[in-house]
Order: C-alpha cells, then structure tokens, then sequence
C-alpha cells in the first residue's frame, strides 16, 4: 500500500508543480492578487508532498519491500538499516526524487525567507521553480517511477546496493551535492523573474547573493566528499579523477564561482547585469548538462549508470526547453549596456571581470574535455577518450593566474585603483613568498620549478590576504576594535581565499611528494615504505552483516615505535558476490598512510599497495574552508535588512572590502 | 550590434544539441570490444549440469550461437531469463551459457525451476573465461559466427528491442552465410 501511496501523492505534486507553473505567472501577467499570492500556498503544498513520497520510498526500504523493483535493485534484508536509507538514493529513480524533493525544498525556502520581495516577482520566481519541478516530476513519472512494482513475482530478496556506495560518505555525498546543484535554480529563477520583469538592479542581485553563496557552498562540500569517498573507497589513491560525473558537478561550481563574485560587483556598483544574469542562466544549464550527461549514459564514467536512451531524450527536450527558453529570453530582454563603464583598467571591477573571464574560460576547457569524446562520436570523427593529462594541462594556467589576481583583487578599490598603492601593499608579501617558493620545496626534499610555483602561489595568496586583513583591521581605537568592525562577508572571503590557498599547497605537494609501493608481505616480515616499517601481524578470515572479508592486520612503525595498526579489507558482498578493497588509513595533518589488500599470493603472504600521502588532507580542509566562508558570508546582518533599503547607490568606500 | 551579441549563447546552444542528440543513440559502452573479430579465448571448462563434461573452446565452433553470461546473484539475469527462454523455445534461436562466478547447486536450482533456455552452460565458477572475455558485469551477450569468432556483444539485459533491433539482424546474416 505504502508504495501505492508514494506514487499516488507523487502525480499529485506534479498537478501542483503545474499549477505553481501557470497560476502565480498569469496572476502576475494579469495583476491578480489572489492568483499571485496562491505560489506560497502551491509551493509549501508541493514539499510537503513530495517529501511524503520520499518517505514513502524510503519505508519501502527499511521494511524490504522487495516486490517494489527499484527496492529490489538496490537493496538487501542483511544490509545495516543506515545503508538501507541511504540506499533510496542509491540508484537512478532515487536520486532523482531526492533531486526534486531538494528543488521544492529550495523552492519552499524561497516562500520563507523573502516574504520582503515586491509581490510580483516573487511570484514569478516561485513559478520558473514550479516549471522545473514539472519537468522533473514528469520526467520522474513517465520514465523512472521508483514505485513500480514487480508482480506477480515480487524477489524474495534484493540484490544488494552496489558495495561501492555502501559508505558512510554515500550517505552524504548525493544529498549535500545536489543541495548544491539545484540550489543555483533559485538564482537562475531570479534571473529569470527579472528578465520577465525587466527590473535588473541592485536589489535583484542583493535578493540573489545568499542564495547563490549558499548553493555555492554546499556544492563546494558535495565535491570534496564526493573526492574524499573516491580517495578511500574506490581504492587506488586518487583523490580527483576528472571523470566526466566529477566534471559536470565541478564546471557548476567554477561558474558558481564566478556568479558570486560578479554578483558583488552588480550589488555595489550595478555593473555587468547582462553579464551576472548569464552567469546564472550557465550555472543552472551546467547542472542541468550535469544531470543529462549522467543520467542519459552518453559518457562512459566511473559512475557507471543504466544507458536509457528514453530517459536521455526527455533530459535532453527539457534541457532544450529550459536553456533553450532562457537564452533567447536573455536575448531578447537582457540590457545592452551602451554608455562608459565608469571604472578604468585597473580597478576592483576589472579585476572581477577578469577573475570572471578565467574561471569562465576554465570551465570551457573542463566542458570541451568533456563533451570531446561525445562530439567526436556523433561527427564521426572516431572514438576518443580524454583524460587527466588533457585537463591538467589546460586547466592549471588558468589557475595560476587566477591565483595571482586573487592576491591583488581584494585590496583595489572600486572605479580606479592607483598604482603606487597597490605595488606598496603586495611588495612584502611577495618578496617573502619568493623566499618561501625556494625554502619550503628544498625542506620537503624535492626542489622543482613546479613545487617553487606552486608554493610561491599559495604563499602569495595567504599572506596578501592576511597583509589586506592586517591593513583593513587598522583602526585608532586598537587592533581588537578594528577587526570586530570588519563584516562577515570580508571574513567569509578571507577564510574562502585561504582555502584556497591551502588547496593550492595540498594539491600539488600531494601530486609531487607522495609515494606508492606496490610489494608482497610475508606474515611477520617487516618492510619498508616511505621512511615507515610495515609488518603483516596476520590474516584472518572475518563475515560482516552482508560480506564475509579478508582482513590483514599491518602494525605500522617509526624507528621502532608503533605508530598504529592498520586492518585492511578484501571483502566479497553475498547477494552480489562482488569484490571491493577496503582500505587502511592512518591519516595525519601532513600526510596519510594508506595500505590497500592486492591478491593473495599464497597463505601467509598478499600482494599489498602501500601508499604515502603528503598533505593530501589539505585538499578537503580547503573545501571545507571554502564552504565556512560561504556561509560566513551569507549570515552578514545587511541581507537581513533588504526591506529597508530598495536601492543601493555606490557606497563602497564605507563599506570597508565588503564583496 | 549590441543586442545581436547576446544572441551568441543561444547559438551555441543551438550547435551543441543536436549533437547530443546524435549522442543519445550512440553507445559508449560499444566500444568495440578488443575481442570482436577474434576467436573466443581458448578454455576448458566444466558443463554446469554435469560436470565430467569437459567443453573446449573448439567445441563453440560449427553453428552461429549467443554467448550469455548469467548467474543466479544477477538481478537483472532474472529480469532477462524469459525472454532468452522464449527465444530458444519459439525462434530456436541457439543460446550457450556462462554460468559465471557462481555456485553450482543454485545454479542448476535456478534452471529447473525457471526453465532451461540454454545448449549447455558452461561452469565459470573463478570468472576465468569471463575475466578473458573482458566481462563487466553480467548479463553479457556475445554473438559468435561458425568459425567460433566473436562478432558482437551486448552489455545488458537482452530484451524485444535488443533482439529485434540489433541481435536478430546480425544472428539471421551470419546464419545465411
């Protein structure tokens, strides 16, 4: 019954979804108070729906409801209970309902928190988010319904989740992603709503911002547990493969990146409407793009998902129809900007341009990569696979240089910055980088131009972030009162910009100064690895609720002190009888151990990969940086008092470094 | 002029799609396997209903057949095992199975309970001539000619469409020759 009721509400969110569509869009056409005002009341109706057909799928679940198929497909009575609910997301259908209770859930956020917004626009904004909930719950209910049922032969049991997802970091990774992801359709619904209204000013991009910040950062989390789970599970040490699932949630993110830069300068200086309005119209195509890519199978992946070529096509109709519709709205209404900029060459507005222009050009690189392999195909050009060497080579240039902005960017002033200042401001910081480039690889060991750029960049960006906190936090009253009067958005960067920083140190000290043995161990020969002894205490044989496993124990040891013992895994999952590689890790701040189970060679001895990690925690802590300073930023006091002021004028030189 | 350049996005747009269009009916995972235009690799391997039966990979050659990896864990081997019983009891169409990484008493549960579709299968008990064949995951179907050669191979549940569009042509051409 309880799968019945899921699908039953679930055509009912889809009558809504529409009517959340055409109700508020014609009352706004029509003026009609009524009809405007009915979107709260179609939005908060819609997520409470939905969400009861999430929790209709997820009891489904956890009672082995295996006469449901998807159930079947992606469950199994021995698993956890945790990994049964994290299992609803486990497969297709799933995570495209999780996909749209996030959407009305971002779609009923908007009925809360801008109750300030003109009526109008509010309401056209909530029907661009009733649209695409149309779409999906179409798309859902004609072509992937998680509730069908397969009878009269329902399974006895189900065939298990895929072993790979069956980790603590699944259960996070997709809901925290697709927050991310379909949290940019509430901006590009801004965008939209003020396209149709023809209102494009400060107050739009003000109204935008947090939503856009909050999206971003979410999204910055989802990648780096997405990185982080691919590290320790898939087993081979990698933290980034650019696959082309990674690339389609990572090319949202550098757009998103760009969008919440050039919202600030739209907010503070009404600039680059057209150019902010598009961004957010890509930012949103992107994860849609996302989604078509993975979920129509046209590119191979690590993801490896059911190549549907129906499901395909319908991604693909409103992919055209959303993008398509939004573009030649842009077209049409977007503003042409035809009197001067009011800024000269070297000001905070040319420098976000150009921070703009990179991250939108890398993300062209990262699309081409990844759309190769498919265009090739479909022109018969041949088949074609492009890999990390390809990405590597185009993307990290842009980063450089994006680098060497971002050390300037934050301590220029709006419409004209002067020379002398600025070369006064970064002189120190760049001097003690140049030292620091040469010193800190020749500490590590390993002294090449590559580690001196790499290091020089993340100095550059650290200590002229610090240099400008230092500067900016100045004040007569004492060092402690100036750095209170700093917002917490100019925190919110410092602590994103740092993040960066770090993850320029982790991502390439990880690349140079890592190492990885491949080696055989004997039970109670010791070996070495990296500085460290490693001896194979024993083997046993051990069954967890749903696998039975090898399981070595490894002690680990410096200069005869143990350090920790370690117990890889080489489990066989019953129902599918597939093998995974559960890997040991001793993790640390500067580096991590890791040993991961080969084959067996005889009785007492295995094949053994051992590898050692250096700082590649740093990766993940930079993201998570990231993301704090998101969040930082869209606490400030001052967009939560948007009713109060309709129109900002150009206040930048009070407002102390406040983007 | 200034209006016209906001046009560029959607040009752009306007390219791409029908490319992905074009896309959606091609299939990455048909990257032609190394194996097609090859022989089947050489094996020995048990018969999964009796196993004093030993069956070489000569023993392939002679008639045009499907090749169809199975197992009783496979889901999704359910989902298609009508279907293949269909195929031998009304097309006659000759189908031989890989019992792959399996155990032998379920497996032989399995076929008199939900109807034998196959010659014979093979006992693939350690995944061997799977793992030569360069099986991802099971269901597979290779189609091979006379000459014991591989000709194609489907990846994924067989089904009307599969057979119809793809399998039936191809099995009916190397069957005239």
């Amino acid at each position: 019954m309880v799968p019945e009721l899921g699908h039953l509400v679930l055509i009912l969110a889809l009558l809504v979804s529409a009517a959340l569509f055409v109700l508020p869009l014609l009352g706004a056409q029509l003026r009609s108070l009524p009809l405007m005002l009915s979107a709260r009341s179609l939005a908060s109706g819609q997520f409470v729906l939905i969400a009861v057909a999430f929790g209709c799928l997820s009891w489904a679940f956890i009672h082995d409801d295996f006469s449901v198929a998807y159930v079947a497909n992606h469950s199994n009575s021995l698993m956890p209970v945790y990994y049964k609910v994290s299992a609803v997301w486990g497969g297709h259908e799933g995570s495209l309902l999780l996909w749209i209770l996030m959407l009305s859930g971002w779609t009923f956020a908007i009925t809360l928190f801008s109750k300030a917004l003109p009526i109008d626009l509010q309401s056209r904004v909530l029907a661009v988010m009733g649209f695409i909930a149309t779409g999906f719950l179409m798309f859902i209910l004609f072509t992937s319904n998680p509730f069908d049922r397969i009878l009269p032969l329902a399974a006895l049991e189900g065939s298990d989740l895929n072993p790979l997802l069956q980790d603590p970091g699944l259960i996070f990774h997709p809901p925290l992603l697709y927050m991310g992801y379909v949290g940019f359709s509430v901006v590009f619904a801004f965008a939209i709503a003020a396209l149709l209204t023809g209102k494009l000013d400060s107050a739009w991009a003000r109204w935008s911002r947090p939503w856009a910040t909050t999206a971003w950062a979410f999204l910055t989390i989802g990648l780096a547990l997405g990185s982080w789970w691919a590290y320790y599970e898939l087993g081979w040490g990698g933290w980034w493969f650019w696959d082309p699932v990674e690339n389609a949630a990572f090319m949202p993110w550098l757009v998103g990146t760009a969008l919440i830069h050039s919202l600030a300068v739209t907010e503070k200086r009404g600039l680059f409407k057209s150019w902010t309005i598009l961004l957010a119209i890509f930012t949103f195509s992107l994860s849609l793009l996302g989604t078509f890519l993975v979920r129509s199978g046209v590119l191979t992946s690590v993801h490896a998902f059911a190549n549907d070529p129906e499901r395909g096509l319908f991604i693909l109709v409103f992919l055209a129809v959303v993008v398509g519709g939004s573009l030649l709205l842009f077209a049409v209404r977007a503003p042409v900007v035809k009197s001067a900029p009011g800024f000269t060459l070297l000001s905070r507005e040319t420098l976000l341009l150009a921070n703009n222009a990179l991250l939108v050009v890398s993300m062209l690189t990262v699309l081409f990569g990844t759309l190769f392999p498919l265009v090739a195909d479909a022109l018969k050009l041949g088949k074609y696979s492009v890999g990390a060497p390809y990405f590597n080579l185009t993307f990290l240039p842009f980063m450089v240089l994006i680098c060497l902005l971002m050390g300037i960017a934050p301590s220029s002033r709006w419409k004209r910055t002067e020379v002398g200042p600025v070369r006064r401001t970064v002189m120190a910081p760049l001097t003690l980088s140049l030292v620091l480039a040469l010193v800190v690889p020749w500490l590590l060991g390993d002294l090449t131009l590559g580690m001196a750029l790499a290091t020089f960049l993340g100095s550059w960006v650290t200590l002229t972030t610090l240099k400008d906190l230092w500067l900016k936090s100045a004040n007569k009253n004492g060092r402690a009162k100036g750095l209170k009067q700093l917002s917490l958005s100019y925190y919110g960067m410092v602590i994103a910009h740092l993040g960066i920083a770090l993850a320029v140190f982790g991502v390439c000290f990880t690349s140079h100064y890592s190492d990885e043995q491949k080696l055989r161990m004997d039970v109670g020969k010791p070996v070495e690895v990296a500085g460290y002894q490693f001896t194979l205490e024993r083997l046993d044989e051990i069954r967890g609720p749903n696998y039975l496993a090898d399981q070595a124990t490894v002690t680990m040891k410096k200069e005869d002190r143990v350090l920790r013992v370690l117990q890889p895994q080489k489990r066989r999952y019953l129902a599918g009888g597939q093998i995974m590689t559960e890997v040991a890790i001793d993790p640390g701040f500067t580096r991590d151990v890791y040993i991961a189970m080969g084959d067996k060679i005889d009785a007492d001895s295995w094949a053994m990969r051992v590898h050692y990690k250096a700082f590649v925690r740093w990766i993940w802590l930079a993201a998570l940086m990231m993301a704090a300073g998101g969040f930082l930023a869209i606490i400030d006091k001052r967009y939560r008092k948007r009713a109060a002021a309709p129109q900002v004028g150009v206040s930048s030189m009070t407002q102390k470094g406040a983007v | 002029m200034g209006r016209l350049k906001l046009f560029v996005p959607l040009i752009a747009l306007l390219i791409l799609l029908p490319l992905f269009y074009v896309g959606l009916s091609l299939d990455p995972n048909s990257m032609p396997s190394a194996l097609v235009g090859n022989p089947v690799p050489e094996f020995e391997l048990p018969m999964l209903e009796d196993d004093t039966k030993i069956i070489r990979s000569d023993d392939l050659k002679g008639e045009v057949a499907l090749l169809n990896i199975w197992a009783t864990w496979c889901f999704a081997c359910k989902a298609e095992h009508p279907y293949l019983v269909r195929l031998a009891k009304q097309e006659g169409v000759k189908i031989i199975g890989i019992n792959y990484r399996d155990e032998r008493a379920p497996a032989q549960k399995w076929l008199k309970e939900l109807h034998n579709p196959y010659q014979y299968s093979l006992f693939d008990k350690e995944g061997r001539l799977g793992l030569d064949l360069g099986v991802t995951g099971a269901p597979e179907t290779y189609v091979i000619d006379r000459q014991g050669i591989v000709r194609y191979r489907h990846i994924g549940v067989v089904d009307e469409r599969v057979w119809q569009e793809t399998l039936k042509p191809l099995y009916q051409s190397l069957s005239a020759n």
